[in-house]
């Protein structure tokens, strides 16, 4: 008999402003938000192609999770088009202003809530608030094992083999599902939504929203009243005054002018 | 835990790798010794391992009153789970009212797990801490790819955790005379606590890592090289130079260069003295990594690229002519000094 290898997966997505389009007013001196598009975070990208990675290996399914806003669907959507099964939105005014802690609280609550599941997947972090704690703290809030910065990954009957990027090097780790991973910004080559995908996406029923109460979470536990961390004040970036001597034209001659410079900085 | 009012101390989390005290964790020792001397309290390290004393006595010396010494086989070798059970034990204990960790990968992930059962707040990858007049701490961290600080407080709960950049922090000094106490902690840990397994570590061929933070030039390059081989003439520059070559995060997924060698928001945080970014735009998330470089020279053939807006110097130009023309002529400038 054919033991089943399907994988029951939930990879869990952020949406965020695309970073590069992010600039300072030179006038306020504060982040100029509007007109900034928005887009998947890139390293949920990578936790989406390794988790459709498994699925093409061992069947299964893949649900796309995300807590935000309504606009948030747009990230939903891109990971259906991938080739998520469905996706699923945590959206509540009363989730808003949430830290990091009541926020892997929330989104463990619906993975409860949504059943079973053999893995559960997170970006390394994001571009915005760049924490990576919610991997991390799913697991804790699950009492699950958890992998971060995994670069590859294999199951076998149930076993997990994963290597995990650190600084010096790459380690080999084993445990058992079911666990969460955190994926490793750039290991792997994320898919282009298909055109069935997109198709399959824009599928009334596919994407559903769930509320704090459909979740069963106490508003206590939940957005700012849930959150012991604030954020006092954002400052823009003083840099430091650079001098700007920036040369054109013939390079032999370009060159020269720089490396003078250089030198007399004593760099060269 | 919420806010006891005998929440009284800065605690650091002492992290090793294969055979010495991590250097983030050290810097950190200066720091956490900065803010308790601040906050007129004690500076206490957490050290879990397995015939570790050694270095309880060597982070004593960098500035720690005292060491929490937690030995165990299963605290060996550093795993999730098991840390994280004994840091929950050793913070609802001691009750520090701060609690900080080097921004490693172990340490972020650490952090991470341990907070929530804590039920407190914890600010990520922290470049600057200050001590509000209420006594609270201020975690000041990049947001936005690090074209905003972001000043975080926990003053509900405590302890407040953090974990902190490594490579930010100056390290302090080593006073081989410092005395301080270490407390040996027992844990009850069993084979139930473990539920993940290294079994094996693949190095890198160099230690990459810490070339890169230590290098005092960096060689960079960005999408603008156009192809891997391009690399060499960087190479050859960064040789010239006596420095390192590193790249932007196009690069490193394109797999031109590896990973360990990427300097940007989910790479390296690098200060070298001179910061030669070639080909490369100068996206946030970049800049990020290198923008406190003390000198910048950037080299791209786009003069609206973002990076000269904080270059130093630069060259609008073609890299593939630029970059020749350098080596050849700093060749020229110091005849004497090449090794035959």
């Amino acid at each position: 008999m054919p033991e089943s290898s399907e994988l029951r997966m939930v990879v869990c997505i952020k949406q965020v402003p695309k970073a590069e389009q992010l600039k300072i007013d030179p006038v306020k001196k504060t982040l100029v938000r509007e007109g900034v598009e928005s887009e998947i975070n890139p390293s949920d990208l990578h936790a989406l192609e390794m988790a459709l990675q498994l699925k093409d290996k061992h069947g299964g399914s893949l649900l796309a999770l995300s807590m935000g806003p309504p606009r948030f669907i747009q990230a939903l959507e891109t990971a259906i088009g991938m080739g998520a099964d469905e996706g699923i939105l945590l959206s509540d005014r009363a989730l808003g202003g949430s830290d990091t802690l009541p926020t892997s609280h929330a989104l463990s609550k619906a993975v409860e809530h949504l059943g079973d599941f053999d893995i559960i997947f997170c970006g390394e972090e994001t571009t915005d608030s760049s924490t990576g704690h919610v991997g991390p703290g799913m697991a804790a809030n699950l009492d699950l094992p958890q992998l971060t910065y995994v670069v590859e990954v294999e199951v076998r009957d149930g076993h997990v083999r994963a290597k995990r990027a650190v600084e010096d090097g790459f380690e080999v780790w084993e445990t058992t599902l079911p666990l969460v991973i955190t994926v490793n910004h750039g290991c792997n080559h994320p898919r282009e939504p298909t055109l069935l995908g997109k198709i399959k996406a824009r599928t009334i029923g596919i994407i559903d929203d769930v509320n704090a109460d459909d979740v069963g979470l106490d508003k206590e536990k939940i957005g700012l009243s849930g959150s012991p961390t604030v954020v006092d004040k954002i400052e823009t970036v003083e840099l430091p005054d650079r001098s700007g001597r920036i040369y054109s034209g013939e390079a032999r001659e370009a060159v020269t002018k720089l490396l003078d410079d250089l030198e007399a900085e004593g760099i060269i | 835990m919420s806010r006891a009012k005998k929440s009284k101390g800065v605690m650091v989390f002492i992290e090793f790798r294969r055979d010495h005290i991590r250097r983030g964790s050290i810097q950190l020792i200066g720091e956490g010794r900065r803010i308790a001397d601040i906050l007129g309290v004690k500076l206490s390290g957490a050290l879990l391992g397995h015939g570790v004393k050694k270095y309880a006595k060597e982070a004593i010396q960098y500035g720690l009153d005292k060491v929490h010494l937690v030995e165990h086989p299963i605290l060996a070798s550093y795993a999730a789970s098991p840390y994280s059970k004994v840091m929950v034990e050793l913070v609802e204990k001691y009750k520090p009212e701060i609690m900080l960790l080097a921004a490693t990968k172990n340490g972020r992930e650490l952090g991470g797990r341990f907070y929530v059962h804590l039920q407190t707040g914890l600010a990520a990858d922290c470049t600057a801490f200050r001590v509000s007049k209420g006594k609270n701490l201020v975690m000041i961290r990049p947001a936005f790819g690090g074209k905003s600080l972001a000043h975080i407080m926990c003053k509900k709960t405590r302890p407040q955790m953090a974990t902190a950049r490594p490579n930010v922090f100056t390290e302090p000094e080593r006073d081989p005379k410092r005395k301080g106490r270490i407390i040996k902690e027992n844990v009850k840990l069993g084979p139930e606590d473990v539920d993940a397994k290294m079994v094996q570590f693949i190095a890198h061929m160099e230690d990459e890592a810490t070339r890169l933070a230590d290098a005092d030039v960096i060689v960079a390059g960005g999408h603008g090289i156009r192809k891997a081989d391009t690399f060499g003439t960087l190479q050859e520059l960064a040789d010239v130079l006596g420095g390192t070559v590193g790249g932007s995060r196009k690069v490193v997924d394109l797999r031109w260069l590896s990973k360990d060698r990427q300097v940007g928001q989910t790479g390296k945080t690098v200060r070298p003295n001179v910061y030669v970014a070639i080909g490369i735009s100068g996206a946030v998330q970049h800049l990020a990594g290198m923008q406190e470089s003390e000198k910048i020279v950037a080299i791209n053939n786009d003069p609206e690229a973002e990076i000269f807006k904080i270059a130093d110097f630069g060259i609008v130009g073609d890299l593939f002519e630029i970059v020749p023309e350098m080596i050849r002529q700093i060749k020229e400038r110091r005849p004497a000094k090449e090794p035959t």
